[in-house]
């Protein structure tokens, strides 16, 4: 495929990788969070652990916006389906997260709730149309990349004055979340999560630039390196955050430059900022309450707001006592760490939030690594591999 | 005296009718869109006969398969078939898969109140062509009509039988390590043709399903090595990957791929990036996966070469000793992963 394969090409990979391996200190240990779900995804899928000496270590972070959805928005979208007779659009892997009752949206959806899943905000916006007579809402999430959509949607509605159409919003902010790990204990004080740098978001970095990561690598003496999705984009990152903790900077590189500036997109800026204000609080699953890390519906689009017109209240719900998502989604623990992962928390039963998404930490190990944990070396028994 | 008038039934009006509910009430609506519309495209001896059943004489000593197959595609038509062609092709491949070849088919239609004649006759016509393309008559049938709104236009289940030749053994429990993975052609057109047409995904692409009758490139492989060939099976739901999890799972041992082996077309390959899919995940209806001894594959990959419906036929892989039943592929990039089952539903209705 052009434009994509040149992103996979194995021959450089391996450069690239004997290039790293050539770089590192010996006996020093060099541990990178990629923050995005994305990267995560093309680290399992591609095997990039496996292109990397042992001294370079990846730990999975945050940004997979359906693993730090917590239980009680999910609840709240259920109640709204179920409860309230609205049609509740979303995402495709937002159906499967588990939700308080032994529910999800794709069981409350086998009860009779009317959940439809959409590919864009602009599907949701179509559903509403077709339904005159219905409440239709659309739950919305994501991070940065997802949420210029959601604010058009609003405008839309507003401007076609479709009085049956709202969201519920739960679009979070990744340079807060950034900010709550790198101050979490774990990291800050004890020093039980290594963190050497951080592989940069690729397209939420589309939309807000990667000026506002400066303040991570100024302040904390990280280094940043904004970093596509494709295997090889990732792979010249790790080479480029290498090269900076050996060099003892702490700068923002952009690796991605392909699409991030140092501005992002003005006008999908100006949209959100004209649509949404900041929270003062939301609830992270994983990360817990994270100040000014989320998006909320300004009153001037209220009539929108899920929220507002069906006088919602939010109930936080614990997590599953054995599910390790949290210390996951925090680098403090690998999926294959937790006692359920892979037993009784499976991609077809999940138990936790990171098996659900492809982009999550445990159903990216689980779907695609699993076979390193088996101490194991298949080779065929007879034949030559082709 | 005035003889008894010739009674007079008007002929369907098939190009503005629905299906009533009378339709499926037995009575002469049936019977009346039985002659019209099935036997009249179908014209199969055992149809004519009217009875509640076919008959047929049985080849002795042969073994015998049986395969059923519901076809509940959304949209009905997308490019490259509908669910007509989709219901004679599908159930031809289940007993093809069995090593057997295809002798009849049976059909039963359930089929939504107020849904246009016209559709039905194009689909029935769809599947007469089909079956009469791939020497399969559909023998025997059944009608029934639910309520508007407890259907979604038509369902089509079909069910065929056929004959194992002797010294035949296929099955999915036979792989040993060492065979050799087969595979008759590029994957996942059929899940991406359909998906481009859903109302609610219209995209714009060449891509036509595969969907296609494999017991003649079953027949051609097996001529090539009539024991040789271990375990066959077509990767419709679930795609590539799934079915050889299923195939590992079942003959207890572990398979290893070579991504770089298996072929995509690159529009397939170009949307499901866009969509996010895996084309190991998506759907085939005209491909089918091999599993044979590494001494019989040569003659097998060839005969599979010079058959139309082979022609991009390739080694995928191997069979590997694995206490795990893991399937496992050396990706295009140099690292190693698992090929999983699939997770949920990732396109439903797509057959």
């Amino acid at each position: 495929m052009k434009y994509i394969d040149e992103f996979r090409d194995g021959a450089l990979a391996r450069k690239i990788g004997e290039r790293i391996a050539a770089e590192v200190r010996p006996g020093r240990r060099y541990s990178f969070m990629e923050f995005c779900g994305g990267h995560t995804h093309a680290i399992s899928r591609y095997g990039i652990a496996e292109l990397l000496p042992a001294q370079v270590q990846m730990v999975h972070g945050p940004g997979c916006p359906v693993c730090v959805l917590p239980i009680g928005r999910i609840d709240l979208a259920i109640s709204l389906a179920l409860e309230r007779g609205a049609i509740v659009c979303t995402y495709g892997d937002t159906m499967r997260v588990p939700a308080s009752g032994q529910l999800s949206l794709l069981r409350a959806k086998a009860r009779g709730g009317d959940i439809r899943m959409v590919y864009s905000a602009t599907d949701a916006l179509q559903v509403a149309r077709q339904n005159p007579q219905r409440e239709v809402v659309f739950f919305a999430i994501g991070f940065e990349t997802t949420t210029p959509p959601t604010a058009l949607a609003l405008r839309t509605a507003r401007d076609e004055q479709l009085a049956n159409f709202s969201v519920l919003c739960c679009h979070v902010l990744t340079p807060s979340a950034i900010t709550h790990i790198l101050e979490s204990p774990e990291v800050k004080q004890y020093g039980t999560v290594p963190l050497d740098g951080f592989v940069g978001p690729a397209h939420v970095s589309i939309l807000i630039g990667w000026a506002p990561y400066a303040g991570f690598a100024r302040d904390y003496r990280k280094p940043v390196v904004i970093s596509g999705f494709e295997p090889l984009d990732v792979m010249q990152s790790i080479l480029m955050l290498v090269r900076q903790v050996n060099d003892g900077r702490a700068e923002v590189e952009n690796e991605f430059t392909r699409a991030v500036t140092a501005e992002g997109n003005r006008t999908a800026q100006a949209l959100v900022a004209e649509v949404f204000e900041l929270r003062e609080n939301f609830e992270w699953r994983g990360l817990g309450e994270v100040p000014f890390s989320a998006l909320r519906i300004r009153p001037e689009f209220a009539a929108f707001d899920a929220e507002r017109r069906f006088g919602l209240a939010y109930r936080p719900v614990p997590d599953n006592k054995a599910c390790e998502c949290g210390a996951i989604l925090r680098g403090v623990k690998r999926p294959a760490d937790c006692k359920i992962f892979g037993t009784v928390c499976t991609p077809e039963n999940p138990v936790g939030s990171c098996m659900v998404s492809s982009e999550g930490a445990c159903a990216a190990h689980y779907t695609y690594g699993r076979f390193r944990d088996i101490p194991v070396t298949v080779q065929p028994a007879t034949a030559e591999a082709p | 005296m005035t003889s008894p008038r010739k009674s007079y039934v008007r002929p369907l009006d098939i190009r503005h009718g629905r299906i009533d509910m009378s339709h499926g009430a037995g009575g002469r609506a049936a019977a009346q869109l039985i002659d019209e519309l099935f036997i009249a495209a179908f014209d199969s001896d055992g149809l004519r006969q009217g009875n509640d059943g076919a008959s047929f004489a049985i080849p002795a000593g042969h073994r015998m398969v049986m395969a059923t197959d519901g076809h509940v595609v959304s949209p009905l038509f997308f490019a490259g078939g509908d669910v007509g062609s989709l219901s004679v092709h599908g159930t031809i491949n289940d007993v093809a898969m069995c090593g057997a070849t295809p002798l009849y088919l049976a059909a039963s239609f359930i089929i939504e109140e107020g849904f246009a004649l016209a559709e039905l006759q194009r689909i029935v016509q769809s599947m007469a062509a089909a079956s009469r393309a791939a020497g399969v008559p559909v023998v025997t049938g059944d009608t029934k009509v639910v309520e508007k709104g407890k259907g979604d236009g038509v369902f089509i289940a079909t069910t065929g039988i056929g004959v194992v030749p002797h010294g035949v053994h296929v099955s999915g429990e036979r792989a040993r390590p060492g065979d050799v993975v087969l595979l008759s052609g590029t994957i996942g057109e059929h899940g991406v043709a359909v998906l481009s047409q859903r109302e609610s995904l219209e995209f714009e692409t060449t891509i036509a399903s595969d969907s296609a009758a494999l017991h003649t490139l079953v027949a051609a492989m097996l001529a090539a090595s009539p024991d040789g060939v271990r375990v066959l099976r077509d990767p419709t739901r679930g795609g590539l990957a799934t079915t050889l999890n299923e195939i590992a799972g079942q003959s207890g041992a572990g398979m290893l791929l070579e991504e770089a082996a298996i072929p995509v077309l690159p529009q397939v390959d170009a949307a499901c990036e866009l969509l996010g899919l895996d084309p190991l995940y998506v759907a085939n209806e005209g491909k089918l996966v091999a599993i044979c001894a590494p001494e019989a594959a040569p003659a097998v990959l060839a005969a599979m070469r010079a058959h139309p419906l082979g022609g991009q036929a390739a080694q995928i892989g191997v069979v590997t000793a694995d206490a795990h039943h893991f399937v496992q592929m050396e990706t295009r990039f140099g690292g190693r992963r698992v090929v999983d089952w699939l997770a949920g539903e990732q396109l439903p209705r797509i057959c």
